[in-house]
């Protein structure tokens, strides 16, 4: 809302300054977002008369203007299209001084002498287009001081409203806050009833009265809508934002900034019959004041005629019944819509109108006859004509109810902590026009018809806190039992496992939860994602079910600036679609890319596979979570032979592998990339640990070298020797893989390192023996392992 | 005997004049070896007669333990001198770039949220967390903002067909936590949320932290002690911090928060627009409304709410001068915030 804070000022008199209005007002809040002068500062300058205009001898696009100052009459070369004789238009006569230090001066212009600037509107500050002279209407004095006519200096505040004060979208409205802000009585514009000086009128019907329940038209006949429209309304007008059109729209828009009301205005020789207020039907069709053509659904109120629909209730006209020149007789309307009503429709049409917007939070539903008697006056005053009488239409049942609210003493204590006189309260709800009456231990209150954000005790408490002011109100800090919070030690904490991620040289990142449905299609399981009504981006549609797709981009990012290593993680929701619900759990994401390590002289390799399972391994590692099982995987898009499926407890993961190098290619990324996607759940849950007796006896280390087919995984040989109960082997390593000469085509020789421990005693050669052949026995029954000699 | 000596002496000669372990070993095995010179004679002891024995016993033990003396001591020398020598071939230009050991970071919207959680939990709150696909009921329904309310229009908000929403507000966390707990309720909320916006000063998914405590007796006084503080605490300054009377659905009465500008400490800058104010965050009291929804007792408790978007505390607290970083993310910005 854009008001000038001398039309402000007409209604609430106070001797605050600009800045200490804004301050109020945006403490109260009602923010104001921005302060601006209406002008330009400018000195001297008056209204001038243009006499005769001739073209420049010496020059296409200039004319030589005389122009009356009211006094005398100067010449003046001049550059505007518009310059015509017996225009009235701003002249800075020689010695005026146009913003801080442009004073104007006698001059020669291609060889004729100019004597003082006829002055376009944006030369003065007073707008920012430019289009030619500024046009004054014919009834103001030539030679009159222009800064007066023109009531300026003015400044002008943006006041930023939330969607519960609609009453502020109105001068009347502010002004009401400002008085009470600023302890001035405010003059409330009068709005006495017009006589009405013939019997016409114009029948309504009201047949969808819970969306409007009161509908208030008059008709006008015998107008001059040629009539221009007065300075001082195109002027408030132009401060609020609002372009002149015609007398009677003009003061439509003046009493809706004035008082809050948005008004329309019919030709009524283009009615059809009765109007009648109802739903509009589907697939009806309405063409709008603008032109626009829209097909109406059942859900949308409508002003008709007995025809077809003339305005979209609350919004906007239609072409067909607006004002014209050759208008002589208005149907002037001033209605309650309902706000539920018309909530939505604006934004659904993409129509946001000043009038939708008022209608939408909520118009004061007393308001509309009064506004409607304002109207008729001014156009009586402006455009002549005889007004009929006032008729009301209404239901009385579907009216808003008057809110009462209750208010207590304690109530107040125990929220703001504040101890208010009765009549402090009184006063200060009072001036907000609530009427307020004391009962038992509080105030009975009447919510005036304009708050429509008004209905409980705590909407009184705001106010009460509003007015007070709420930095004058006290501080505390809440007062708690001393409990202790109860910290789980097996669960753990996930800034435990980001800080591991962060050690092991890995960036956190953050990608979007939405992705490339594309990508997500290469990546996935060949099932779909959950999809977005209204994505921003079609790169950006689809919910992600994995944390790869984001990690690859990121990745991309940094290689396509010429990162040399890449090694980031990312934890968050991913988006899974289940048969009856949605999976929404967290995961974790790692990919590596480049360099194992930063450049050095001593190490030059790329990552590879067993760099990221080493990395994942340790995710199982923190809080004694548990040991990960891997098993090799297969998926279209990751290289086949680097890709394992990775387990914990028996419960799958994730996946962990090298993108397909072609895939890799397309996404120009020429070397290895590793990315790993697991369940975030199942790593957070570590284990409290459970003490084992240490063995006091020493700890004995073989190691021995045994052959197997290529076909034999490691994870074979593992659980061959888990398989031995003996509890004196402890531990099986993998310290070398050997291929080559010695070793058969299609074998390996593993050599492993088995650790033995006795709790009872110290082993001796011959129990160590026993042992190995343990081993060595279980690996050639599982894994036709040889031993190698 | 005269042999003695003199094998003694050349012995002794040999040890001197020896310059590595293999050739002092040779000198070893010379006189002290099985065959060796000095074994020798002791082996010759068998043809002397039994009274003469003893006496040459003992001088052929004397000069084999001179001779052993003289070896171990050599050996040592020899041991320290090849052990120098090895850490001499070894030696590094300690001036060289060592073994690269690096660390990752934390991205700052972690960085700060990590910060907040741990600020609000020293003051007794818990982390609270829920889905981020949320329906109308938590997101909007339960907070006071029906279907129609004109509040929804100021949530630009992600839909599903099915109606579900993307969360455009942590505060669907509120609800549930009231749902499903009884007061006394300390939470703060962290976490992504949506809003279907893009431009200079807005992303599409953003990060909030949501407040709330119900309990008996909670006042907007305690709502403005708890806010200044944290607000302090956060930026680790003194800094004058005011409220603005504003509106939320969920919460009455509303404020807006403004804290004194941290870059130019109030008198005025680029940032805060030349107020000397910066707005942080929107607070209020529980709604009884929300009371009711959730199945909380609104005469026995009462509440604050409060909330606030983490990029732009991160970016004040390490002058970030563009949103959009954030989820670029590239090393060169991600890198600056330590692990």
């Amino acid at each position: 809302m854009k008001v000038s804070i001398s039309w402000l000022k007409s209604l609430c008199p106070t001797e605050l300054s600009v800045d200490e209005i804004v301050s109020r007002l945006t403490m109260a809040g009602l923010e104001v977002d921005g302060v601006q002068s209406a002008a330009k500062p400018f000195r001297k300058v008056v209204v001038g008369e243009v006499i005769s205009v001739t073209q420049h001898t010496d020059a296409d696009k200039l004319k030589v203007c005389e122009v009356s100052d009211g006094l005398a009459t100067h010449q003046v070369v001049c550059g505007a299209a518009n310059a015509r004789p017996g225009l009235k238009a701003p002249f800075a006569p020689v010695g005026a001084v146009l913003g801080d230090d442009l004073k104007i001066q006698r001059a020669t212009i291609r060889g004729i002498e100019s004597g003082g600037m006829l002055c376009g509107a944006d030369e003065l500050g007073l707008s920012d287009e430019r289009v030619g002279l500024m046009e004054l209407p014919d009834f103001v004095q030539t030679g009159a001081d222009l800064a007066e006519t023109l009531a300026l200096p003015d400044d002008l505040i943006e006041v930023d409203l939330t969607p519960n004060r609609g009453d502020c979208l109105s001068v009347t409205g502010l002004a009401r806050e400002l008085g009470v802000l600023s302890q001035t009585p405010v003059q409330f514009v009068r709005c006495e009833p017009v006589d009405s000086g013939s019997s016409q009128t114009h029948d309504v019907k009201l047949s969808a009265p819970e969306s409007c329940p009161r509908y208030i038209g008059r008709v006008i006949e015998n107008i001059d809508v040629a009539k221009p429209t007065p300075l001082w309304i195109t002027e408030r007008l132009r401060r609020s934002g609002i372009r002149p059109i015609d007398a009677v729209v003009d003061i439509t828009n003046y009493v809706m900034i004035e008082l809050g009301q948005p008004m329309h205005a019919f030709d009524r020789e283009e009615l059809v019959g009765a109007i009648d207020v109802r739903m509009a039907r589907d697939g009806e069709e309405l063409v709008l004041l603008d032109g626009k053509k829209l097909t109406l659904t059942e859900d949308v109120l409508v002003i008709a005629d007995q025809e077809a629909p003339l305005a979209l209730a609350g919004i906007m006209g239609g072409e067909r019944s607006g004002i014209s020149e050759k208008t002589k007789t208005v149907f002037l309307e001033s209605a309650y819509f309902n706000p539920i009503t018309v909530a939505g429709k604006a934004r659904r049409f993409g129509l946001h109108t000043d009038a939708s917007a008022r209608f939408e939070r909520g118009v004061d539903w007393r308001l509309a006859e009064r506004a409607c008697q304002r109207a008729t006056s001014l156009i009586l005053e402006i455009c002549g004509g005889i007004s009929g009488p006032v008729v009301v239409t209404d239901d009385e049942h579907a009216l808003p109810k008057t809110q009462v609210v209750y208010l207590s003493h304690s109530r107040i204590e125990q929220q703001l902590k504040i101890s208010l006189p009765s009549a402090t309260v009184q006063q200060m709800l009072g001036a907000l026009g609530f009427e307020i009456e004391t009962v038992d231990a509080g105030f009975r209150c009447i919510a005036p018809s304009w708050r429509f954000d008004v209905s409980i005790e705590q909407d009184l408490i705001e106010e009460i806190a509003r007015i007070y002011g709420y930095n004058n109100l006290p501080i505390s800090l809440p007062a708690q039992a001393l409990d202790m919070a109860s910290i789980s030690e097996a669960e753990t904490p996930l800034m435990r496992l980001k800080h591991y991620l962060v050690d092991q040289d890995i960036q956190e990142v953050i990608t979007y939860s939405f992705i490339d449905p594309e990508m997500q299609a290469i990546l996935g399981d060949g099932t779909c994602g959950v999809r977005l009504a209204n994505p921003i981006a079609s790169n950006l549609a689809e919910m992600r079910r994995s944390l790869i797709p984001g990690l690859i981009e990121a990745v991309r990012h940094n290689v396509n600036r010429q990162a040399p290593r890449v090694r980031i993680f990312e934890t968050g929701q991913c988006f899974v679609p289940q048969i009856d619900e949605l999976d929404q759990s967290e995961r974790v994401g790692v990919a590596i890319y480049g360099q194992s390590t930063p450049l050095h002289f001593s190490i030059d390799r790329l990552v590879d596979f067993f760099d990221l399972k080493g990395i994942v391994n340790g995710l199982g590692m923190i809080n004694g979570c548990g040991e990960l099982t891997w098993s090799p995987s297969e998926h279209k898009s990751f290289a086949p032979g680097q890709t394992a499926s990775v387990s914990l407890n028996g419960e799958v993961l994730g996946i962990v592998g090298r993108l397909h190098p072609k895939l890799a290619r397309r996404l120009d990324l020429p070397k290895p990339l590793f990315v790993a996607d697991l369940k975030l759940g199942p790593l957070l849950q570590g284990q409290v640990t459970a003490f084992k007796a240490i063995s006091r006896y020493p700890r004995v280390l073989r190691d021995l070298a045994v052959v197997v087919d290529d076909a034999v995984q490691w994870q074979q040989i593992e659980d061959a020797v888990a398989t031995l109960t003996d509890d004196r082997i402890r531990s099986v390593e993998l310290f070398d893989v050997y291929r080559g000469p010695g070793v058969p085509d299609g074998r390996h020789s593993l050599a492993l390192s088995i650790g033995l421990q006795d709790p009872q005693g110290t082993l001796d050669d011959e129990a160590i023996q026993e042992l190995i052949d343990q081993v060595v026995s279980v690996l050639r029954e599982n894994a036709d392992a040889e031993l190698r000699g | 005997m005269d042999d003695l000596e003199s094998i003694k002496d050349d012995a002794l000669a040999l040890i001197e004049s020896a310059d590595s372990l293999a050739q002092l070993d040779d000198v070893r095995v010379k006189f002290l070896g099985k065959k060796g010179l000095i074994s020798r004679q002791m082996k010759m002891l068998g043809k002397i007669s039994p009274e003469e024995r003893p006496g040459a016993g003992s001088k052929i033990n004397k000069v084999r333990d001179c001779v052993s003396d003289a070896l171990e001591i050599k050996k040592s020398a020899l041991e320290i001198e090849a052990e120098m020598q090895d850490l001499m071939h070894d030696a590094v230009d300690v001036t060289m770039p060592g073994r690269p050991q690096r660390i990752g970071g934390l991205h700052p919207v972690t960085r700060t949220l990590s910060r907040l959680n741990r600020l609000f939990a020293s003051m007794g709150y818990t982390v609270a967390t829920g889905p981020e696909i949320e329906d109308d009921w938590h997101n909007f329904e339960a907070l006071n903002i029906p279907s129609h309310h004109p509040a929804r229009a100021m949530h630009d908000t992600f839909y599903f067909d099915d109606g579900r929403v993307l969360r455009t507000h942590t505060s669907p966390v509120q609800i549930r936590t009231m749902v499903s707990e009884d007061p006394p309720i300390r939470i703060v909320a962290p976490g992504r949320v949506y809003r279907c916006d893009s431009d200079l000063t807005h992303t599409p998914m953003f990060h909030q932290i949501e407040g709330l405590v119900v309990d008996r007796d909670i006042s907007f006084a305690d709502l403005k002690g708890t806010i200044i503080t944290f607000l302090n605490r956060f930026f680790e300054a003194d800094l004058d911090v005011r409220f603005r009377p504003s509106y939320f659905p969920f919460t009455e009465p509303s404020a807006e928060v403004d804290v004194q500008c941290v870059m130019c400490e109030g008198s005025g800058c680029r940032v805060c627009s030349h107020t000397g104010w910066l707005e942080v965050m929107g607070c209020g009291m529980v709604h009884p409304k929300v009371f009711e929804h959730t199945g909380v007792d609104a005469c026995s408790y009462t509440g604050f709410a409060f909330g606030m978007g983490i990029e732009r505390l991160a970016m004040l607290r390490y002058g970030i001068g563009d949103l959009r970083l954030f989820f670029e993310n590239d090393l060169q910005f991600l890198n600056q915030f330590h692990g």
